[in-house]
C-alpha cells in the first residue's frame, strides 16, 4: 500500500500551471491546520477528563476533509461518520459548539444530547454524523433524490470510511443512487484499517471503494487523500457532474490515522516502516511547504497559525465555562411538538 | 359514503394526500407500474407520474434512508416495506436513524415520513411474512405506530400519517386488504392517538388491534346472544400515541380489561397496557386482566396449524366465558 501511494502521489503532484488561486489555497491550508488543532485539543481534554466517552479523530486525514468543504456550496449537505470532527468543521462550524458537545456542555452543537459520534450543524449543511457503518450512505441518496425532484441545484456529500465498504448499506444506496442518477458525491477514506484489522485482510479487492465502481457503472477513482489539491480538483469535479444531472460519484482517497481507530486503540497492530511512510506523508507540512513553493509568504502562513491557535484556545475555555444541559432536555425534541408524549 | 376495500383505501389515503401537497412522494418496491404486491397502491402512478411515484430495487435499507434523506430535506415520502418481516432487514434505519436523529440533534432535523407495511397473518405465508412486529416499533422511542382495521380508519389514518410531523410506521393488515366498508365522501382525516369504541357493553372490555378487531366484535355478539354476556370492543388503532384515556373510561365502567394480541405473547402491546391498568386503575378491576395473544412460537405454514395459532373469535369467547364468573 505504502508503494501504491507513491505512484497514486506522482500521478497527482501540482502542474506548473496550477489553476487553484492562492485565496482557495489559503482556504485549504487554514481549514486543514484548524481540524489538526482542534482534534489535538479534544484529545488533551479527554486525558483532562473533560470529554468523556469515545472520540474518533482526523488526525492525519484532514486533507479530504478541508478540500470538499473548501469545493462545495453554502446548499450542500455533508453527510459525516462517528470520525465527523473534521467534516463538521470543514463546513464552519462553530468549534466552541463542537468542543461544547463533545464536553457534554450547554453550548454544544446539539445540546449535549448527540456527543461526540453525531455531530450535527444543519444550518451549515452538516446533515448528521452516523455512527452505524453505512447508515448514512443511503440516507444521503435520499437527500440527493429530494435534490433532484425539488429541481435545487444541491449536492449530497457523503464521508465514510473503508470498512464500509463491505457492509450492505454501501451496496443499496450506491446501486440505487446511480439507477437514479443522483446527485451525490460518496467519498471513501481509506485510511488502511478497518477499526484494528488491515482493510486488504478483509475484503477481496485491492482498492475496497475504486475497484467496485465498475459494479455500479461508476468511473474508477483512486487519489491521493494526503494531497489537498487532488482532493479539491476531485472534489470539483465530482460536484460539477453530480450538479449538472450526471449522477453520482464513488471516490476513493487514500490516507492515514496517525492515532488508533478511537481512543482506546494504542494502534500496536501497525508495522513502524508504515506508520513512518505515512507520518512523512502528513497533509499539514505537506501542504505548508506548497504554499511556500507558490509563493505565499511564510509570515501569512504563520499569521492564520497564529488567530487559529488563538481561536481554539477561546472557543475551548467558552466551552468549559458553558454549563452542563439542562435536565429537561431529557424530554425535549423527541417529537416534532418539542414533547415526548406516548400516551393521554 | 362510497363502499371501498381495505387496499383502495390505501390507495385513496395517500392519493389524497398527494393532491393537496406536491411534496408528498412514493416509494417501494412493486408499488408503481405493478401497482403493489397487495395492489394497494394502483393508479397512484398513472395519476401522479414516475417522479412522484417510483419503484426500487430490492433494498430495504436504500428503500428507507432515502425516505430519511428525503424527509430531513423538505419531502414527505410514503415508503412501503412490502411485508412487515422484512423491516428486520432494515430495522438500523428505522430504529437508530429514523427514531433517533431529531432528539440526538436537539431538534435541528424533521423527519416527515410513513412508512407503510404489510403486516400480520392468515395467508398462509409461513414465519417470515405473517407476523405481527407492530410491538417491535412501539418498543422504540421515537416512532408513532398505527393499525388500522376498517377501510375508512385506512383512508383517514394514513392521511393524518402524512400530514404528521414525526415518522408514522403504518401497519396494514394483509388479512383485511379484502374486507369493504364505508369511507366518507371528499377529504377524510381521522386523529393520530386516538382508539374507538367499536361496540358498547357492561360487562366487559375487549382492547383489540387490526384483524383481532373484527375477531373481538364476532367473539362479543357470540358472548350477547349465547350467553347475555355485554362486551365493549375498543379498537386502539394507535399504539403510539396510546388512546389511555379511551382505555381507562371503559375499564371503569366494566371492570374487567381482556387485550387481544395478533403478537407473540412476550412484550406484546397488551403487557404494557395490563401494567397501566393495573397501576393506575387497579380499584376499578373486578377480575385480573387476561391477554389473548398468539402463543409464543413462529407462525406456522400450514391452514389448520395457524388458525389454532392467531386468536380467533371462538377462542376469544371460550376465554372469556373460562376467566369470567
Amino acid at each position: 500500500m505504502a508503494l501504491q501511494i507513491e505512484q497514486t502521489a506522482a500521478r497527482s503532484r501540482p502542474r506548473a500551471t496550477d489553476e487553484i488561486d492562492a485565496t482557495t489555497r489559503l482556504a485549504l491550508y487554514r481549514s486543514q491546520f484548524e481540524i489538526r488543532v482542534v482534534e489535538k485539543r479534544a484529545y488533551d481534554l479527554f486525558l483532562q477528563n473533560l470529554i468523556k466517552g469515545t472520540s474518533h479523530l482526523a488526525i492525519g486525514q484532514e486533507a479530504i476533509a478541508a478540500a470538499f468543504g473548501v469545493a462545495m456550496k453554502p446548499g450542500d449537505w455533508s453527510f459525516c461518520t462517528y470520525r465527523g470532527h473534521a467534516h463538521t468543521l470543514a463546513r464552519g462550524a462553530s468549534m466552541t459548539g463542537v468542543l461544547g458537545e463533545l464536553m457534554g456542555r450547554e453550548c454544544g452543537l446539539m445540546g449535549g444530547k448527540g456527543g461526540s459520534m453525531h455531530l450535527t450543524d444543519v444550518d451549515r449543511g452538516v446533515m448528521g454524523s452516523y455512527a452505524i457503518i453505512g447508515a448514512h450512505l443511503p440516507i444521503a441518496m435520499g437527500a440527493a433524490w429530494s435534490a433532484q425532484y425539488r429541481g435545487t441545484d444541491q449536492v449530497a456529500v457523503c464521508f465514510f470510511g473503508d470498512g464500509t465498504t463491505n457492509i450492505g448499506a454501501f451496496h443499496e444506496a450506491l446501486s440505487m443512487a446511480s439507477i437514479w442518477k443522483l446527485p451525490v458525491v460518496f467519498v471513501c477514506e481509506n485510511n488502511l484499517y478497518m477499526e484494528y484489522t488491515p482493510i486488504s485482510a478483509v475484503t477481496p479487492v485491492k482498492n475496497p471503494a475504486a475497484d467496485r465502481a465498475s459494479a455500479y457503472g461508476l468511473e474508477r477513482i483512486l487519489i491521493d487523500g494526503n494531497d489537498a489539491d487532488v482532493v479539491y480538483r476531485t472534489a470539483q469535479s465530482a460536484i460539477a457532474r453530480a450538479r449538472g444531472g450526471a449522477g453520482p460519484s464513488l471516490i476513493e482517497a487514500l490516507t492515514y490515522r496517525h492515532h488508533g481507530h478511537s481512543r482506546a486503540d494504542p494502534a500496536k497492530y501497525r508495522p513502524t516502516e508504515e506508520v513512518e511512510a505515512w507520518m512523512k506523508r502528513d497533509p499539514i507540512p505537506l501542504y505548508r511547504q506548497r504554499l511556500i513553493d507558490f509563493g505565499v509568504a511564510e509570515s501569512t502562513i504563520v499569521g492564520v497559525e497564529e488567530e487559529i491557535k488563538q481561536l481554539v484556545d477561546q472557543a475551548t475555555e467558552t466551552a468549559k465555562a458553558s454549563r452542563p444541559p439542562a435536565d429537561e432536555l431529557i424530554y425535549k425534541d423527541v417529537w416534532a411538538d418539542g414533547g415526548w408524549a406516548w400516551r393521554n | 359514503m362510497a363502499e371501498l376495500t381495505y387496499r383502495d383505501a390505501v390507495a385513496a389515503g395517500i392519493a389524497q394526500e398527494m393532491e393537496r401537497d406536491n411534496s408528498v412522494v412514493c416509494l417501494g418496491e412493486d408499488i408503481a407500474a405493478a401497482g403493489g404486491v397487495f395492489k394497494a397502491t394502483v393508479g397512484l402512478l398513472e395519476k401522479f407520474g414516475p417522479l412522484r411515484v417510483r419503484d426500487t430495487p430490492i433494498a430495504e435499507q436504500a428503500i428507507l434512508g432515502a425516505a430519511m434523506g428525503a424527509a430531513m430535506t423538505g419531502l414527505k415520502p410514503v415508503a412501503e416495506i412490502m411485508f412487515s418481516d422484512f423491516l428486520a432487514v432494515c430495522w438500523d434505519i428505522v430504529a437508530n436513524e429514523i427514531a433517533k436523529t431529531r432528539y440526538m440533534t436537539n431538534g435541528q432535523i424533521s423527519l416527515p415520513l410513513v412508512i407503510r407495511t404489510g403486516n400480520g397473518g392468515g395467508s398462509r405465508f409461513g414465519a417470515q411474512h405473517s407476523q405481527s412486529v407492530e410491538n417491535w416499533a412501539m418498543a422504540i422511542p421515537g416512532l408513532k405506530v398505527v393499525a388500522p382495521s376498517t377501510p375508512a380508519d385506512v383512508k383517514g389514518l394514513l392521511a393524518a400519517a402524512i400530514r404528521d410531523p414525526d415518522p408514522v410506521i403504518f401497519f396494514e393488515h394483509k388479512a383485511l386488504y379484502a374486507t369493504k366498508g364505508e369511507v366518507p365522501d371528499g377529504e377524510h382525516i381521522e386523529k393520530l392517538g386516538t382508539a374507538v369504541i367499536r361496540r358498547q357493553g357492561s360487562d366487559l372490555t375487549i382492547a383489540a388491534l387490526a384483524l383481532m378487531v373484527p375477531r373481538a366484535l364476532e367473539a362479543a355478539e357470540k358472548l350477547q346472544a349465547e350467553h347475555g354476556i355485554s362486551a365493549t370492543v375498543i379498537d386502539i388503532r394507535s399504539l403510539v400515541p396510546l388512546d389511555t384515556q379511551t382505555i381507562f373510561a371503559a375499564v371503569a365502567k366494566t371492570g374487567r380489561l381482556y387485550t387481544v394480541e395478533e403478537n407473540p405473547r412476550l412484550c406484546g402491546w397488551g403487557a404494557e397496557i395490563a401494567s397501566l391498568v393495573a397501576e393506575e386503575l387497579f380499584w376499578d378491576l373486578d377480575a385480573p386482566i387476561t391477554r389473548i395473544t398468539t402463543p409464543h412460537v413462529p407462525l406456522p405454514a400450514a391452514d389448520r396449524l395457524e388458525d389454532l395459532t392467531i386468536p380467533s373469535a371462538a377462542r376469544i369467547a371460550d376465554t372469556i366465558l373460562k376467566t369470567i364468573d
